[in-house]
Order: structure tokens, then C-alpha cells, then sequence
């Protein structure tokens, strides 16, 4: 893997957990799944560098697409909790 | 603040077997037999231009079966624990709003036409059966979002799945009478390499696993949003 390649795998993963602890940090919950949508996308990017095209597609359709549309999904469904 | 400390200390614990998994790794200077025999012999053998797509459906179909079981029975679960809260009379949900109902219509068949692309090309190009499927169940999933009383045919969703599992099997089947073995793809012509049409019964396979995917997905999501109110 050349250096450049190495680089922006250590920012991206640096980037992962920046998102990862605004996930948790975050006072607002739409925020909080979009930060974990975030993790997933930049991990998928991640598994793209490490020459793993198919991981990548799975990562970013289920773990960045579909969970975070369901947990909106949840979220619209759940009324007044917000607080939580 | 005991709590925080033993938080503290267990990340703590988990990074430092991270580090050194990561420190004693070093990547292999050569494949192993097993991956050096796939990755000679997928591409004259089985005509598949995507290796891992080669080995998921072909070499390893028996697994792949097992796997689209287990989504099948966590699909049934599902289905059958949150058919007990079903709501009777719906009520009225919080409307979409105009731009989320606008977009919906515009992007919806975007989706469903990207996850077929991504399945149908699954032995030429990343992806296949699985991503393709849950790209699917994202469209599903949008219009559910934008319209949550828009009624689910739960009886056309359950038609495709078991359609698509029954001939998953079938061509199982048919490989063991007519090819080499079960889940053999050589009982269609192998094609040209690198086409559409071509790695035998590869894509024909994946499309179904896309199809059961997508419609165990989507069925989950719909028994989901059917779900009365807790």
C-alpha cells in the first residue's frame, strides 16, 4: 500500500471515531443516527482502500442505508421521547 | 465513578489486544493453496469475472443457501411475533411532508432499478444477491417512510420469496442431475467471459437471492411499520 493510500486510511479511520463519539456525545437523536450513518459510510470507504469492493457495497447498503433509514424510521414512530 | 473507571478500563484492555493483533500481523507474501486454487481456476472453470461472487454462489453455495435459510426464519420470527400487535383500524400517522412524499416518487424506482443492476451483475461486477437485495428493501423502505398508511401486500411480497427460494433449490437440484454438483452453475452454458449472459446459472441464482433478500427485508420493515404503537 503506498504512503498515500496509508495516510488517508489512518484520517479516515481517525474520522470514524470522531463520528463514532459524536454518536454517542450528540444531544440530538437525528444527529446521533446520522453520525452512525456516518461511521458506516466512512467504513465502507475504508473496506474500499483495503481492496474489499464487496464488503464495501454490503457495509454501505445495510450498514449506512438501511439502518440508519430504520432507525429514522423508529425514531418518527416514537413521540415525545426525544429526552431519552 | 467505579463504573467510569471499569468502562475506562475495559476499553483500555480491548485496545491494547487490538494493538497487538495489529502488531503481530503481517500480510501473507503469497495466497494459500485453497485461495490460489480458486483464483486460478474460477475464471476458465466457472467463467465468472468476480471471484467472490464465484466462490459465494458456486463454490460455496451450500453456505450461501444456509445463510438466505437463517434471513428466511429471522424474516418468519419476525413476522410472526409483530403479526400479534398488528393494528385493527389504522389511525392517522404523522404525514410525510410534500418534499419527502415528492422525492419518494422520484427516487423510489432509481432505487429498485440500482438494486436489480447491482444483483443482475453480480458475477461481473461488486455486489450481488445480498447488496442488491437490501438495496431493494431501502426503496421499500423509503415509500414506507414517506407513506405509512399506503397498504403492503404482504401475500405478493411472501409469493416472490418462496418462488424465489423453491427455484434456488430447484437449480440446487438440477446441478446435481445434470452438472458436476449441487449448486453446480455449469448447467447453463458458460457464455463468453466478462458478458451479461454468461457464468452459467451464476446469475440466474443470484437474481433469486436478491429477489428472497430484498422481499424478507422488506417484509420485516412493512410488519414493522404495521406494528401497533407501544
Amino acid at each position: 500500500m503506498s504512503p498515500i493510500l496509508t495516510g488517508m486510511t489512518v484520517l479516515l479511520c481517525l474520522a470514524m471515531i470522531v463520528a463514532a463519539l459524536a454518536a454517542i456525545r450528540v444531544k440530538s437523536l437525528p444527529m446521533a443516527i446520522l453520525a452512525g450513518g456516518l461511521v458506516s459510510l466512512i467504513l465502507s470507504v475504508v473496506f474500499l482502500i483495503l481492496a474489499a469492493p464487496d464488503v464495501a457495497m454490503t457495509e454501505a447498503a445495510i450498514g449506512s442505508g438501511l439502518t440508519t433509514f430504520l432507525f429514522f424510521f423508529v425514531l418518527s414512530r416514537m413521540r415525545g421521547g426525544e429526552d431519552d | 465513578m467505579i463504573k467510569r473507571a471499569l468502562a475506562l478500563l475495559l476499553v483500555l484492555a480491548l485496545g491494547g489486544l487490538f494493538a497487538s493483533l495489529m502488531s503481530a500481523y503481517a500480510p501473507d507474501p503469497e495466497l494459500n493453496p485453497t485461495a490460489r486454487y480458486y483464483a486460478e481456476h474460477t475464471a476458465q472453470d466457472l467463467g465468472a469475472a468476480n471471484l467472490v461472487t464465484a466462490i459465494i454462489v458456486t463454490y460455496r453455495g451450500l453456505d450461501t443457501l444456509g445463510e438466505v435459510t437463517v434471513l428466511f426464519l429471522t424474516a418468519a420470527i419476525v413476522g410472526l411475533v409483530l403479526a400479534q400487535s398488528r393494528r385493527r383500524i389504522p389511525h392517522q400517522p404523522v404525514p410525510g411532508g410534500e418534499l419527502l412524499a415528492t422525492g419518494t416518487r422520484l427516487l423510489t424506482p432509481l432505487i429498485l432499478l440500482l438494486g436489480v443492476y447491482v444483483f443482475v451483475n453480480g458475477h461481473l461486477t461488486p455486489g450481488g444477491g445480498f447488496q442488491g437485495g437490501a438495496i431493494l428493501a431501502s426503496g421499500v423502505l423509503l415509500v414506507l417512510l414517506a407513506d405509512p398508511v399506503k397498504p403492503f401486500s404482504h401475500g405478493l411480497i411472501s409469493v416472490i420469496e418462496s418462488l424465489a427460494g423453491t427455484l434456488y433449490v430447484l437449480i440446487g437440484l438440477a446441478g446435481l442431475a445434470l452438472a458436476g454438483g449441487f449448486l453446480d452453475n455449469r448447467i447453463l452454458p458458460l457464455g463468453e467471459f466478462g458478458q451479461l449472459f454468461s457464468a452459467g446459472a451464476i446469475p440466474v441464482i443470484y437474481s433469486l437471492i436478491g429477489l428472497k433478500v430484498g422481499a424478507e427485508f422488506a417484509s420485516m420493515l412493512a410488519s414493522l411499520s404495521e406494528t401497533e404503537d407501544l
